[in-house]
């Protein structure tokens, strides 16, 4: 265990390095911040000193050992916009996202667990079909039209629930959050399901495929053999087996549902990092962007990490594997 | 003494589709076994033996399903009982070991846990109660150090290794009846011989008796008592196995047993039965074996009943009555 963290960790490192020059010269490419920070009207000697400000007066390969020089001191640049700390201004934002991540993710998981569970279990029930059909939809309806309809009848036409903000905060640990007040989960609502919609959809697939693929197996067959009751057979027998892909696929997911949460943080003005980034981009603010593009780097790192552990927790086989 | 387990003709389909007669997999069997007695259920693949145990069990995977007969254990029968009555019968008075052990145990719990959760089934003992007894059957089925083998998983198992823990959780609540559905094709020839021993001991012992389901003839005369031959869903003759085996009445019999390697002599031509066996959807008329025996009459057109001789009955109008060559 330890000697594969150490291995993961070294790793890490390495597409860390290679992602901070890919990242470094295409952000390069995108196009001159200095076009948009600088007022049109400014004189030349004005130019000189903010470009001089910035370093970007200075060629490119050193521009990036300047990067790489700071990155190791934990300094990431600082916004051309916000004049923060690049780093600092992203990790403010987190909260947010995380929260409404992993909102999405719950009711990913227990909306999609139980209806894959049973649409894998009767088939042919019309029901079945139904959730079947529904989770087409989740699929293939576009994150950005179902958040417009959301707000659209939920918050214009009937007025229920909020379309806009984080709400009323707690703070906990030194982090505010919404989901611990009543206003706060209301404002959380629509956008967690805009968000959980497709995953949703996605989960339940993968359960139902998973159910019609371990219920014929002998195993299943000896447990019921063995007199266990239906519900140890299917919650324990069943349950454990296609658990493994679902982990994976979710795993890996998650990190997509915090780097894509943009769509979803746009329409209902949640104040996360997708919503950062956006505006960041916008304006051509390197230091935020490849800041944020790190985080992304250094999350994917970590969740395959957690992917891998859930996986012994699941799969004695793979333990045995690690041991060697 | 009435029998332990009495099964008058039963009838178990595969429907394609629900409310349309299907595929007879299993086609008016009958046969009785006593406590403590063997009995060896022959026949190729696909003649509905392992139906047959299934059935018994009340497992017959969907669309297939028990459509007619009664299946009498201890009195009871088991047609038609209520699913919970059915469940707590199920590895308490009937076990059942299966043919793969690869396939058996669940792959991601620990022999343990598949072993706890059977005794807990059926009886409301303690954790500590339920683990040492998970580890004396273990014990029981020769494998070493059970305390250890308990905390492995199955792929940490042979083969051979796994068909005992299999064996093992079929004994743990003390079976009347025990189905094993081919339980040592799978294995070495050695252990092969180990498990028959074991189960030989086992029904001498406990009094339990065995279903033993298999394709290999040889098997059969060293284990069993009776012997009950299948082909294509119907059971063709029943009776003792050394009756059986000396002196087959139908013709498919006499066909199985001469195709067995050691009955030919070296050197000459390996002797086998003509043509296939049947297509379970298109079954030829009458008796399924017609098209393929040399001793059939038109009167086989219509299905043979079961002609009962002292101890033993078959399903041919035309037996071999004549001694064997």
């Amino acid at each position: 265990m330890v000697t594969s963290l150490i291995r993961r960790t070294f790793q890490a490192l390495i597409v860390l390095f290679a992602m901070t020059a890919i990242v470094f010269v295409g952000v390069n490419v995108i196009g001159n911040p200095v076009d948009i920070l600088i007022n049109p009207d400014a004189n030349a000697a004005e130019k000189a000193r903010v470009i001089a400000h910035f370093g970007l007066d200075k060629p490119l390969w050193e521009q990036y050992l300047r990067f790489l020089g700071g990155i190791v001191q934990g300094d990431f640049g600082t916004s051309f916009v916000y004049n923060k700390p690049a780093l600092g201004l992203i990790l403010e934002r987190m909260p947010a996202t995380l929260e409404l991540a992993f909102t999405a993710l719950f009711i990913a998981l227990a909306v999609g667990l139980p209806l894959g569970l049973y649409a894998g279990l009767y088939p042919n029930r019309v029901s079945s079909k139904v959730i079947m059909s529904g989770s087409i939809l989740g699929f293939s309806l576009p994150t950005f039209w179902v958040g417009l309809m959301l707000v659209l009848v939920f918050s214009v036409e009937l007025g229920w629930l909020p379309s806009n903000g984080r709400g009323d905060t707690v703070e906990l640990f030194g982090v505010r959050w919404s989901f611990l007040t009543g206003d706060g989960l209301r404002h959380l609502l629509l956008p967690a399901f805009n968000l959980a919609l497709f995953k949703t959809s996605l989960v339940l697939r993968l359960t139902r495929a998973g159910v019609q693929e371990v219920l014929p197996q002998e195993y299943v067959k000896f447990a019921r053999a063995k007199g266990l009751t239906e519900r140890r057979v299917i919650f324990v027998h069943v349950l454990k087996n296609l658990m493994i892909p679902v982990i994976t696929i979710v795993g890996l997911e998650f990190g997509s549902l915090i780097a894509f949460s943009v769509v979803t943080e746009s329409i209902f003005a949640w104040p996360g990092m997708g919503k950062l980034i956006i505006d960041s981009i916008n304006l051509l603010d390197r230091p935020v962007i490849v800041a944020y593009l790190m985080m992304m780097v250094v999350l994917f790192v970590v969740l395959n990490f957690v992917i891998e552990i859930c996986y012994t927790l699941l799969d004695p086989r793979v333990r045995l594997n690690a041991r060697d | 003494m009435s029998s332990l387990l009495e099964v008058r003709n039963l009838v178990t389909e595969f429907a394609a589709k629900p409310d349309r007669p299907g595929l007879r997999a299993v086609n008016d069997v009958s046969f009785s076994l006593e406590r403590g007695k063997v009995l060896g259920l022959v026949g190729e693949s696909g003649s509905g033996k392992s139906v047959t145990g299934f059935s018994i069990m009340g497992l017959v995977d969907r669309p297939g399903k028990v459509t007619g007969g009664q299946i009498l254990f201890d009195g009871v029968d088991l047609v038609g009982l209520d699913p919970d009555a059915m469940r707590r019968l199920r590895g308490r008075r009937i076990a059942m070991v299966f043919q793969d052990p690869m396939m058996t145990l669940n792959p991601v719990l620990s022999i343990r846990t598949q072993m706890v959760e059977a005794i807990h089934a059926h009886e409301d003992v303690s954790e500590r109660t339920a683990h040492e007894r998970a580890r004396d059957a273990l014990g029981q089925v020769g494998i070493p150090s059970p305390e250890e083998r308990l905390a492995s998983y199955p792929h940490e198992f042979s083969g051979g290794m796994r068909q005992r823990v299999a064996i093992a959780i079929a004994l743990l609540h003390k079976p009347d009846l025990i189905i094993a559905d081919e339980p040592t094709t799978a294995l070495d020839v050695t252990i092969q011989s180990q498990i028959i021993a074991e189960f030989q001991t086992l029904a001498e012992v406990s009094n339990t008796a065995v279903i033993w389901i298999t394709h290999d003839l040889a098997i059969v005369s060293r284990l069993a008592d009776e012997l009950a031959v299948m082909y294509a869903g119907r059971l063709v003759e029943t009776g003792g196995v050394s009756e059986v085996l000396n002196t087959p009445r139908h013709p498919y019999t006499r066909g199985l047993i001469a195709s067995v390697p050691s009955q030919n002599r070296r050197g000459e031509r390996l002797r086998q039965i003509p043509g296939v066996s049947p297509n379970m959807a298109d079954l030829p008329q009458g008796c399924s074996f017609r098209p393929r025996c040399d001793r059939a009459l038109p009167g086989c057109l219509s299905v043979p009943p079961q002609v009962p001789e002292a101890g033993r009955s078959y399903r041919c109008i035309n037996p071999v009555m004549e001694a064997q060559a």
